[in-house]
């Protein structure tokens, strides 16, 4: 965990409103995990005053350049225009700096279930790319991804490139099936039992698919979203309530250190916050 | 080599005494804002640090408000956490011992329910020769019984002073919160009780609405505001209470930058704590402090006390 103050590689626009920002990031390709996140500082001034906290979709080697000079590491993170952080961030360019805080949090468990199944409902899919190049090796993964139209629909053929078969719906059929992808994953655990399940994405999305797993007894993780100031634990902004969770006795996790991903049991689900828009990070709609 | 020399040598002295306690810079974090310390040791060494003051610590372990408790404002944030803390009992046996490795002293921020738990807990910290001292909070806005009631009213402020006085053994600093008509009456109030040391400001009370959903953005309806936007507040209420009381005064209020620490120092503050930039910036105190060093040495001012309230005025 360090705090890097680095430069931006690219940040380009992948769908209406989508944008993948790729930064320098020495040390992220051995230090980062499945599920972990940063906090991205995107001006070095007092607007926006709070960091922005991002999954980390992948790292990677840039490879040596002409000048001999030895590869270098990046991370890569894909968000949604909502708020002031992400519209400033839309309109960085290569080269522009940036400060990088991670990567952080407690990422996926990878369990040895004969299937593994992946859920992502839009920009909710970020963590699960780096948990997939992972799960491939040990098995079968399918990805079954969801969004409200063809735009939601992100970086799917990247996930096909690591052998991941792929599912995609939308709520409006623009693109693959109409209708939503927990419906998907109700067909899909019918034959396959002994899935193991790993989802991100709306709060909705993710209490539909804990009640399909649980009926089921399948073994689920979710990657959750927070507003949150330090995403190191001392905030305490961030906090969930935990399964044991009751007003007499009060016991709240933090997503930024025992998160952002939990075992599903591990919640208190009917008090978890009500959806809002999901975009890769705590903004709120301004 | 003569004590000038050695000046010269190892750079500008950024020592300052609080209540009898020997800091070897005037910069410390805000309560609240550093977790126990151990959150942020993966950044620097925390030896590098004035103080270390804890998360405000209660008799019991508490739970806080519910979410959302936080809220970015313009070039501020709102927070309503609710004094969630693990209680004086595990602090001690989970998180002390980690504090335990450094060599600057651990300043515990403590709250009560009730008076008996304030002089319980005061009671209680005399008794631990790691605690180097013990700030009062008396001024949090968010939890209805944690502290604000007896932060607004002199008479009550002096009479939960007097009796942590009473039962701690340690220097006492106390908080004060600036949601008062004149803070220079309760400084005055809080000294004659026998606070040792003044630590000003708290957040400011505040609130912010979503147009949207047309609700408060914090569960807790309103919050405390902290961050640059308060900090010339902060800087008055400090001026305010260092010509009120004989007192250290330690100055708090949206410290982003080594330039706004040296605000408060020259306005008289003896110290200085870091609040949200810890959350912006883990590394944001090491570098005030590197700052203040800086600005030293181009003052040419060998010693940070030479700053500390050279403010100049008309009278």
């Amino acid at each position: 965990m360090t705090n890097l103050k680095t430069t931006i590689l690219s940040n380009q626009e992948v769908a209406p409103g989508y944008f993948r920002m790729r930064i320098l990031a020495p040390g992220f390709v051995t230090s980062a995990r499945p599920g972990q996140f940063l906090m991205l500082r995107v001006l070095d001034g007092m607007e926006p005053l709070l960091r922005r906290p991002f999954g980390i979709f992948r790292t990677g080697w840039l490879p040596a350049d002409c000048q001999g000079l030895p590869p270098k590491e990046y991370v890569e993170i894909l968000y949604k225009v909502v708020g002031s952080g992400t519209t400033l961030m839309k309109d960085l360019h290569q080269g522009d700096g940036v400060e990088i805080l991670g990567p952080l949090g407690k990422g996926f468990e990878l369990l040895d279930a004969p299937e593994q199944i992946l859920v992502g409902g839009g920009i909710g899919l970020v963590p699960l790319f780096m948990l997939a190049a992972q799960l491939v090796k040990r098995g079968r993964v399918r990805l079954l991804m969801g969004g409200r139209c063809r735009d939601d629909i992100l970086a799917v053929t990247e996930f096909e490139r690591l052998g991941v078969e792929t599912y995609v719906s939308t709520d409006d059929g623009s693109l693959g099936e109409a209708g939503l992808v927990t419906e998907v994953l109700v067909r899909q655990l019918e034959r396959l039992p002994q899935a193991a399940v790993y989802a991100c994405g709306p709060t909705a999305m993710l209490r539909a698919v804990h009640g399909i797993c649980a009926a089921r007894d399948v073994p689920l993780q979710v990657s959750l979203e927070a507003y949150m100031a330090c995403g190191v634990g001392a905030c305490l902004g961030c906090v969930v309530a935990g399964a044991e969770h009751t007003e007499q006795n009060p016991q709240y996790l933090c997503t930024c250190k025992e998160g952002p991903v939990f075992r599903a049991g591990q919640l208190l689900w009917h008090k978890l916050e009500e959806p809002r828009d999901v975009c890769g990070c705590n903004e709120e709609e301004p | 080599m003569n004590r000038a020399q050695q000046t010269r040598a190892a750079g500008p002295s950024l020592a300052v005494e609080i209540a009898g306690l020997h800091l070897k810079n005037p910069v410390m974090p805000a309560s609240g804002t550093f977790g126990y310390g151990e959150e942020y040791a993966p950044f620097f060494n925390l030896d590098e640090l004035g103080a270390i003051i804890t998360k405000g610590l209660s008799l019991r372990p508490k739970a806080g408000n519910p979410t959302p408790r936080i809220a970015e404002t313009t070039s501020g944030m709102l927070n309503a956490i609710g004094l969630q803390n693990v209680g004086i009992d595990a602090f001690m046996r989970d998180k002390m011992p980690f504090l335990r490795q450094f060599h600057t002293p651990v300043i515990v921020n403590f709250f009560g329910n009730t008076l008996d738990e304030y002089g319980e807990m005061a009671r209680r910290l005399a008794d631990l020769p790691e605690v180097a001292a013990a700030e009062l909070n008396i001024s949090c806005p968010n939890v209805k019984a944690g502290g604000i009631v007896f932060g607004t009213d002199p008479d009550a402020a002096a009479e939960v002073v007097a009796l942590v006085r009473r039962h701690l053994r340690q220097p006492l600093i106390v908080k004060l919160t600036p949601n008062v008509t004149d803070i220079a009456v309760m400084a005055r109030a809080v000294e004659e009780a026998g606070a040792d040391a003044i630590s000003c400001i708290n957040t400011l009370t505040g609130m912010a609405v979503d147009i949207r959903t047309r609700r408060p953005r914090l569960a807790n309806l309103t919050g405390g505001l902290s961050g640059p936007a308060i900090r010339p507040l902060a800087v008055r209420m400090v001026y305010q209470v260092v010509r009120t009381v004989k007192v250290p005064v330690i100055g708090v209020g949206g410290i982003m930058r080594a330039e706004d620490a040296l605000e408060f120092l020259i306005a008289g503050a003896r110290a200085v704590q870091v609040g949200t930039a810890n959350f912006v910036d883990p590394g944001a105190m090491p570098a005030i402090i590197a700052g203040l060093e800086k600005y030293c040495r181009e003052q040419g001012v060998t010693d940070i006390n030479q700053v500390i309230g050279s403010l100049k005025t008309e009278d």
